[in-house]
């Protein structure tokens, strides 16, 4: 079964395109959350993680913070 | 262990149009690297690029990679590389993941921002602490932060939070500001920024998160309540893992006209090096300048 990923981002990261563009040559699909439109998802990014660094990744509810590659890849059994 | 004939240490601009001209020589060669812009990717606005009259940070660092890519190059991404030694003719180099070895190396491994070293830095890091406004900036939208430095990435990290944030305190150590009047007189221009001259950071202030800062300004310790701060007081060479080529007291490695290091066959480009003037546009020169130079060694010495 697919799992769940969320993806916490700004729209000006670098790192977190990258980290997109990665997602979707993997074609995984994924819920991407901007968390500087949207105080709701900063919020919750931040009291899962404790920090306010992006990209953070909620994969099945694994936490990862930054484009981690092989953590993610570990993550979504790749 | 396979022999390269070239080995590229950073995918900057430096490093990325090594690349291209690498591979438009058709040399056997490799591209190790953390990341991919360096700091190109994390700059703001670039109205400097020859043939791009205004370009962001990342879309010109997308440019970079799809060149680079064109021509199918071989790329180590998120590797280190810790150790860089010449033993006879071969270098040899040791990475967080790897050994290799080539006949030549060339060294655009970039600079890394500068730390304030104060009390809660550390700790505050990515906690309301950032060094790259284009990243964190939009999660400060409405906040009051501070940016310390008085330089151009000052001015500049300034000038991407002014539309952002509800005020910005620019912390400043020198006398006055330095940097491009362009950008200066934006900066003095806006509404939402209090320039504080003469002032320097004595401790980064908060709980979970940050909540203010201690800053000695005009002789006088006050407090400021910020929820983010901005470091841009300037960088650092990525050169310590490269032990015996030579370097000036600001630690970039020295190179000659044709960017040879003192040892031969290591050769560095852009922003590590002592080029004067630190510049996306002179940085990608730089590294086109050192394939090319690589190129006419490796065929004069052909082992």
């Amino acid at each position: 079964m697919a799992k769940s990923v969320k993806v916490y981002s700004t729209s000006t990261c670098p790192w977190c395109m990258r980290a997109k563009q990665f997602l979707k040559e993997n074609n995984i699909e994924f819920q991407n959350l901007d968390v500087s439109g949207d105080q709701l998802a900063a919020d919750e990014m931040m009291a899962k993680t404790g920090q306010m660094g992006v990209p953070v990744f909620d994969i099945d509810g694994e936490i990862i913070i930054g484009f981690d590659k092989e953590k993610i890849k570990l993550a979504l059994g790749l | 262990m396979k022999i390269y004939d070239l080995i590229i240490i950073g995918a900057g601009p430096a490093g990325i149009t090594a690349s291209v001209y690498a591979a438009r020589k058709q040399l056997d060669f490799l591209v190790i690297s953390l990341d991919i812009g360096g700091q190109a990717a994390w700059s703001g606005d670039i109205e400097n690029y020859t043939g791009y009259q205004f370009i962001t940070g990342p879309e010109l660092t997308h440019k970079f990679e799809e060149h680079m890519r064109k021509y199918g190059t071989a790329l180590k991404e998120n590797e280190e590389v810790l150790e860089l030694a010449k033993l006879g003719q071969v270098i040899r180099l040791k990475t967080n993941k790897a050994d290799y070895q080539a006949r030549s190396v060339i060294i655009a491994s970039g600079k890394k921002s500068k730390e304030l070293g104060v009390a809660g830095e550390k700790e505050f890091k990515h906690r309301g602490l950032t060094y790259c406004a284009t990243c964190d900036g939009p999660l400060f939208t409405g906040r009051e932060v501070a940016v310390i430095g008085g330089g151009n990435a000052a001015l500049d990290a300034t000038l991407q939070l002014i539309k952002i944030v509800k005020h910005i305190y620019m912390v400043n150590n020198a006398l006055s500001l330095s940097g491009d009047a362009i950008m200066l007189r934006k900066v003095e221009a806006a509404a939402n920024v209090t320039i504080l001259n003469n002032s320097s950071v004595i401790a980064v202030l908060g709980d979970k998160f940050v909540k203010g800062l201690k800053i000695k300004s005009l002789n006088q310790e006050k407090e400021l309540i910020v929820q983010g701060v901005f470091v841009e007081i300037g960088l650092i060479p990525n050169s310590a893992f490269v032990k015996d080529v030579e370097k000036n007291s600001k630690n970039e490695i020295i190179i000659n006209a044709r960017n040879q290091t003192n040892i031969s066959g290591i050769f560095a480009a852009g922003d590590v090096t002592d080029v004067p003037e630190k510049q996306i546009i002179i940085a990608a020169g730089e590294g086109s300048k050192a394939a090319l130079s690589v190129f006419g060694y490796l065929s004069k010495n052909n082992f």
